[in-house]
């Protein structure tokens, strides 16, 4: 393999774990655990971005080199993604955009109807459009015909940490979406990382996991090493798990005689 | 539909009865449940489930850093008056008490924004008594446009209102509602509500629905803890977010846990006082039924105590409180506070403390961008 970069937009990724900033105990982790799991893109709620602060402000923690990916977390409708997306591009957040439209205070499911809505007027305005949704096929080409630069679909429930549970889903997604496909979401320990990277899937984005860890940056190392080991196994392609055993002395073997 | 036909379910359930026969292994078993239903959060709220404190702070602290992270959102209450036309026995604001009573003019409010907004909180608390007459709508609005200047969110913590009034609200920039039900017993609640609109317990009831209905983001219910007994108030509270959250989906719900202190003001002697090991009973199976709601923990609280409660569950606090009118930029204030604050720090030293604990303090959250 000579180049196995991911394309997203215009940027190119040599590393494939995408990292948030949510739920550390503090800001000063944050760096430390992108220095450790070598991940190049971070997604940062623009809510929780204080520009005016006299708190501190969670963007001078995250280095230069690494692309933010801002997110429109709060927002439940198109209009107040749409309208987040931009504030974050005025506020030098770049063109990337995370669009996470959620109606559901409870299981915090995405609103795929106000999610492609949300996506078809960012995109026609150049963002990067990465939304997050609920693996749906018919949805995902929807999007991509939309002008999305990736598909968000998750694993689980957010913060749930129960790994791949929509896993035929997001399988029928990496088959048939020709924009990269990120798990983002419910991947609760590297071991699902790697299972979602040796299936196909172009990156993983995990945040809870990580920042919720006793120690957030052995963590990251962790799941960057899970990625690389998915991602690599996936590239050799995986030799099939089967149901029926191969005899040492094949039963049809006399066929051949 | 009315949170009140649970209510009623529950009028003639045998609360002591309930819990005198909860066994050690019930208790186990709701522990255990990875969904547990109001049963298992009665079971759990039970004397004898004292005994699985431990197990109980655990597995509370497990699902709050999974759900929440190590954080804890910060906001500030500003009362903008303490005029009441009811007559509750345990308020400070009630309208029997000889104090003087204040209404902050627009300027003063602008005046108590800047103050506030030095100490680098982003999220406002707005409290009135209820007197319609002299706090009317046009002056919760103008309150509401005055503080979003100031603020990224602005909540509301007035008398209730009708569901187009909170939508009016919400369009002038308020993003969440607290109302204290103060208790779910309907002659308890007849009892310390002896004047005023404050007497209709329905009313009161449905507030947090028609906030919900309104278009409110977030609502805070709570009970104060000590007019009636407090385990079954807490289980009725805790049904009530559930209800919420069921019927409203995009409503966030948070509940409080406001409870009587030594040093509560005035003659009233409530009938039971919640100690601090039932306290944190409460919290824990409050995180445990309902994992992603909101708990908030005010300045009610000590500041020892709010900080050893740091990894129980809590997730919402005030600091730099002061429950009298007028009191950030010393406007001359009347000082009868209608509660007493027991944890005095500044937000500077409450951040600090919240930091101190392995935990960050988040002082926005949101930004209403309405």
């Amino acid at each position: 393999m000579t180049d196995d970069a991911l394309r997203i937009g215009t940027m190119r990724f040599t590393n494939r774990l995408f990292t948030g900033t949510g739920k550390f105990a503090a800001n000063a982790q944050i760096p430390k655990m992108l220095a450790a799991s070598g991940s190049q893109m971070i997604t940062v709620a623009l809510r929780r971005i204080d520009t005016t602060a006299q708190s501190e402000n969670i963007l001078d923690y995250i280095p230069k080199e690494v692309t933010l990916l801002p997110n429109t977390s709060g927002a439940r409708t198109a209009e107040q993604a749409v309208r987040i997306a931009r504030i974050a591009r005025e506020a030098g957040c770049g063109d990337f955009i995370k669009i996470e439209v959620i109606t559901d205070m409870k299981y915090l499911m995405p609103d795929n109807w106000e999610t492609l809505k949300a996506t078809e007027i960012l995109a026609k305005e150049g963002f990067v459009v990465l939304p997050y949704v609920l693996p749906d096929l018919p949805l995902a080409k929807r999007l991509e015909n939309a002008g999305a630069a990736a598909v968000m679909p998750l694993g689980a429930p957010i913060g749930t940490n129960r790994g791949l549970e929509t896993k035929p889903l997001i399988e029928l997604l990496i088959e048939n979406c020709t924009v990269p496909v990120v798990v983002d979401a419910g991947i609760g320990r590297p071991s699902q990382a790697a299972a979602a990277m040796e299936m196909g899937a172009d990156a993983v984005l995990v945040n809870t996991a990580i920042a919720t860890a006793a120690d957030p940056e052995a963590m990251g190392r962790a799941f960057d090493l899970a990625v690389k080991a998915g991602r690599t196994a996936y590239l050799a392609e995986l030799a099939e798990a089967s149901g029926i055993a191969r005899a040492s002395s094949p039963l049809t073997g006399f066929l051949d005689d | 539909m009315s949170f009140f036909t649970v209510v009623e379910q529950y009028q003639k359930f045998d609360f002591e009865r309930f819990f005198s026969e909860v066994t050690d292994s019930a208790i186990e078993r709701s522990l255990a449940r990875e969904k547990p239903g109001p049963m298992d959060f009665l079971t759990l709220l039970s004397p004898r489930a004292a005994a699985y404190l431990e197990p109980m702070a655990h597995k509370a602290h497990q699902l709050t850093v999974q759900y929440f992270g190590r954080t804890i959102q910060m906001f500030i209450p500003l009362y903008i008056s303490n005029h009441c036309n009811n007559r509750c026995a345990y308020c400070g604001f009630n309208h029997n008490n000889p104090i003087l009573r204040r209404k902050l003019d627009l300027d003063e409010i602008e005046r108590e924004a800047q103050a506030i907004a030095r100490t680098g909180m982003q999220h406002v608390l707005f409290l009135t008594g209820e007197a319609h007459h002299i706090t009317p709508m046009e002056y919760l609005l103008d309150a509401a446009r005055c503080l979003k200047r100031h603020f990224a969110s602005v909540s509301i913590e007035i008398y209730p209102l009708e569901v187009d009034e909170y939508r009016q609200l919400r369009e002038a920039g308020v993003d969440g509602m607290t109302m204290f039900q103060e208790t779910y017993n309907q002659e308890v609640y007849k009892r310390v509500h002896l004047g005023g609109k404050k007497m209709n317990y329905h009313w009161r009831l449905n507030a947090p629905e028609r906030a919900a209905q309104g278009g409110m983001r977030a609502v805070n219910l709570g009970a104060l803890l000590g007019l009636a007994e407090p385990r079954s108030e807490m289980f009725l509270t805790g049904l009530h977010a559930l209800y919420l959250e069921n019927n409203y989906l995009d409503t966030e719900v948070a509940i409080s846990l406001p409870r009587f202190n030594d040093a509560e003001c005035g003659d009233f002697r409530p009938d039971y006082l919640v100690d601090d090991k039932t306290f944190v009973q409460f919290l824990t199976a409050l995180r445990i039924f309902l994992p992603r709601a909101g708990l908030t923990i005010s300045t009610r609280e000590s500041a020892a105590f709010r900080d050893r409660i740091l990894p129980l569950g809590a997730t919402r606090y005030s600091a730099g409180s002061c429950t009298g009118v007028g009191g950030y930029s010393a406007i001359k204030v009347e000082q009868t506070p209608q509660f007493e604050i027991t944890d005095n720090r500044n937000v500077d030293e409450v951040a600090a403390a919240i930091v101190a604990h392995g935990y960050q303090p988040v002082f926005k959250d949101w930004d209403c961008i309405e």
